[in-house]
């Protein structure tokens, strides 16, 4: 589904994806761990296509077709979904609406036809239910005034809505409590097919024994520097990242 | 006084010694102000003699006035005497058929949905006998006939009711109120008028647009709407398709009454010519609104979306006089390119417990500047006076200008003035998440910007607040980018 292979990418003037492999296939949840200012949220602002990113080298795959020649909202309609790690306020803008508007564009791209009024109703109370998501969050103007928990939520409920090929979640558990947690993880595994995949970028181990990880790697330096499976998340847990970065040291000298 | 005559049948004569010959060009007056244009008019409009009087002593007080300095732009030139200050309602169609209009003006009609009828119309073809709306008009006027309701042109209104004309034309804006008002008072075109009887309910939404005869009272209108004790109306003045118009200033007075317990709600969607790219050849929209709650317990309430025009220069007001009365104004006011808005509201709380509210939102794009100015007066004997006002400011780009200047004058220490100011910018982050959920930028800032404008949009009624969203896209479309 996804191929990244040696991406570097960098921000006014400074480097800081450095060479990132990565392979998603469909199917499989991958975590993404690191120490603070790693990487990770540059890794989802690039492959969601944020201008202010400029890749200088490296190449991309989605499903097939080249990502980092498409703008942003084409790499939206083909499926990919960014829950983003500070999602933004726009006042007066229903979020329902929003969602309308936005179901409307990704339909449109796949040609189909766009939902009545009474399909769309249905299908938002359906993913309501799914991730139990406030009837009254749904009728406000889009993230305005919105706990930190509840527009982690209201990513969760998006990404239900919109139904994406590959979702990936940056930090989405930071600042929610353990029922908040537990009520998007359940969210997120019901979501999870044979049909998609899930990148979720997260500091702690606890969020990834709710939704169970196929991979978990280990992001340093702007690239990945360890993967494993499930135990690693452990690991760190217990360890932090200082050993990491030994290890990479020796690895350097030896070389 | 006693040579009029003599002086309409001079006029008369220069007619002739200036070879108006077809009936086309004898309606249309030579250019330049002066008392003989003003007769002229007059005569033309068969006016009584004290309308006459009015008008000259409007043009007296408009001799007398000089040019305001305190805008916050750079007035531009006007040659008052190079402007024909009469031309007959009736004009030829400026083409024969659509193929002729502006393509660009057809693309904007389409993406409104206009009907071909009404895109005609409005782009100035000539248009079928049977047009829809004829009937639709006819029984339009018998309903509101059954109610004692008056709605005809300000002219019509002269020769039918004189005695409500003679009373109130010039009582909120006097003729010498301010250059363009006294201008207005010795020239006035032609314009609409309203009476709304007492106790009575006016079933649907009033608007020029449905009424006949309207094409061209343009440049000078005046507008009369009076609701009497315990009445309703709601008023809709101009319409969201783009107005072409070869005369650059624009200059009306409205003026609005609302005796005990009655209320006027009054709506306006201003879309003329902003001009070019450079702003070169857009209209001066230069009005003057001012309403007056006279009774107890009355309520006008003013709501703008202001779009077009190179300049717009207004200050739509409420003279809050009964007590318990309230005035509210709500406005969006858009400007691109190198379009200037000084607008906002002037509230005077005279009566007890008067309230007022104001909601402005201005949206600023491109090298456009926006002022909101604003008065909120709260006089001696208005006890426990009300106001609130929301200023907000929208900026897109960084070569745009949002300003304020709110001024509050109170004399009465039991009031209540509330202000609150906020500049905020489309973000960079706002368009990037809405185009991370599929929704390109155009779309991305449309949703944006009608979300920002949404607490005025909602004052507007139904049909016309949707038919506004799609103007405020449109309108801001390749701002952005
Ligand atoms: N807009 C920006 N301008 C400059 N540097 C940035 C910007 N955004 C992020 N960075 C820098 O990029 C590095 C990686 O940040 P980020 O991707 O947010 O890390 P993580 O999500 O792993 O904590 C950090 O050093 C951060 O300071
Ligand atoms: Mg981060």
């Amino acid at each position: 589904m996804l191929i990244i292979k040696n991406l570097h990418a960098g921000i006014e003037g400074k480097q800081i994806l450095k060479g990132l492999n990565l392979t998603v296939n469909a199917g499989e949840v991958h975590a993404i761990m690191g120490p603070n200012g790693a990487g990770k949220s540059s890794l989802a602002s690039v492959l969601a296509g944020r201008e202010n990113y400029e890749v200088t080298e490296g190449e991309v795959s989605f499903q097939g077709k080249d990502l980092l020649d498409m703008n942003p909202e084409t790499r939206a309609r083909e499926g990919l979904f960014l829950a983003f790690q500070y999602p933004i306020e726009i006042p007066g803008v229903s979020n329902i609406n929003f969602l309308k508007t936005a179901l409307g564009e990704i339909r449109a791209y796949k040609n189909l036809p766009p939902l009545d009024a009474k399909e769309f109703l249905a299908l938002s109370r359906e993913k309501q239910k799914l991730v139990e998501f406030d009837a009254k969050l749904v009728n406000r103007s889009l993230n305005e005034g919105f706990s930190g928990g509840e527009k982690k939520r209201n990513e969760i409920f998006q990404l239900a809505m919109l139904e994406p090929s590959l979702s990936i979640l940056d930090e989405t558990d930071s600042g929610l409590d353990i029922d908040a947690l537990r009520i998007v993880s359940k969210g997120v595994n019901k979501l999870r097919s044979e049909k998609n995949a899930f990148i979720i970028i997260t500091h702690y181990q606890r969020l990834l024994e709710y939704i169970v990880p196929d991979f978990v790697h280990v992001l340093a330096n702007g690239r990945i520097v360890k993967s494993g499976t499930k135990e690693l998340a452990l690991e760190l847990e217990e360890k932090g990242y200082d050993w990491l970065k030994e290890e990479k040291e020796q690895e350097a000298t030896i070389i | 006084m006693g040579n009029d005559n003599e002086i309409i049948d001079n006029i008369a004569n220069k007619e002739y010694e200036f070879g108006f010959v077809t009936d086309i060009e004898m309606d249309v007056a030579p250019a330049g102000l002066n008392e003989d244009t003003i007769r002229y008019i007059s005569a033309k409009k068969n006016e009584p003699e004290w309308l006459l009087e009015w008008r000259l002593k409007g043009l007296q007080a408009f001799r007398k006035q000089q040019l305001p300095t305190w805008q916050n732009f750079e007035m531009p030139e006007i040659d008052f005497q190079k402007i024909s200050y009469y031309a007959a309602p009736k004009s030829k169609p400026k083409y024969d058929s659509l193929d002729q209009v502006d393509p660009e003006l057809l693309a904007t009609f389409e993406k409104l949905g206009i009907p071909l009828n009404e895109q005609k119309a409005l782009a100035g073809v000539a248009v079928d006998v049977v047009f829809d709306s004829v009937s639709v008009t006819t029984t339009y006027k018998e309903k509101l006939k059954e109610l004692g309701i008056i709605f005809c042109s300000f002219g019509e209104a002269v020769k039918e009711h004189p005695e409500l004309v003679k009373k109130y034309v010039g009582s909120v804006v006097p003729h010498s109120d301010n250059i363009f008002a006294a201008l207005n008072a010795a020239a006035f075109s032609d314009g609409s008028f309203v009476y709304i009887p007492k106790g009575v309910r006016c079933p649907m939404e009033l608007s020029t647009y449905f009424r006949i005869n309207t094409e061209n009272t343009g440049q000078f209108e005046r507008t009369l709407i009076i609701a009497d004790e315990g009445s309703y109306v709601s008023y809709l003045e101009g319409c969201t398709a783009p107005m072409r118009d070869e005369n650059q200033l624009h200059a009306a007075v409205v003026e609005l009454i609302a005796l005990g317990n009655a209320e006027i709600k009054y709506s306006t969607v201003q879309n003329w010519y902003p001009g070019d790219k450079d702003g070169k050849g857009g209209i001066y929209n230069f009005v003057t609104k001012r309403g007056i709650c006279k009774g107890e317990n009355s309520k006008i309430s003013w709501t703008q979306v202001e779009t077009g025009s190179s300049i717009t220069w207004k200050y739509p007001s409420v003279i809050l006089q009964g007590d318990n009365s309230t005035g509210e104004f709500y406005s969006v006011a858009v400007t691109r390119n190198k379009q200037i808005a000084d607008t906002g509201t002037k509230m005077y709380h005279i009566g007890r417990n008067t309230r007022s509210r104001i909601i402005s939102k201005g949206i600023s794009a491109g090298e456009g500047q926006n002022s909101y100015r604003g008065l909120v007066q709260v006089g001696p004997k208005a006890d426990s006076a009300r106001n609130f006002t929301q200023c907000d400011s929208l900026l897109i780009g960084d070569r745009c200008g949002a300003h304020t200047f709110p001024y509050i004058e109170s004399k009465n220490n039991t009031a209540t003035v509330e202000h609150e100011a906020t500049t905020s910018k489309i973000g960079e982050d706002q368009i990037f998440y809405l185009n991370q959920r599929g929704i390109d930028s155009e779309k991305a800032v449309a949703l944006i910007i009608n979300g920002y404008a949404k607490e005025v949009l909602n004052q507007l009624p139904m049909e016309f607040a949707v038919e506004a969203q799609k103007l405020l896209s449109i309108t801001l479309e390749g701002s952005v980018g």
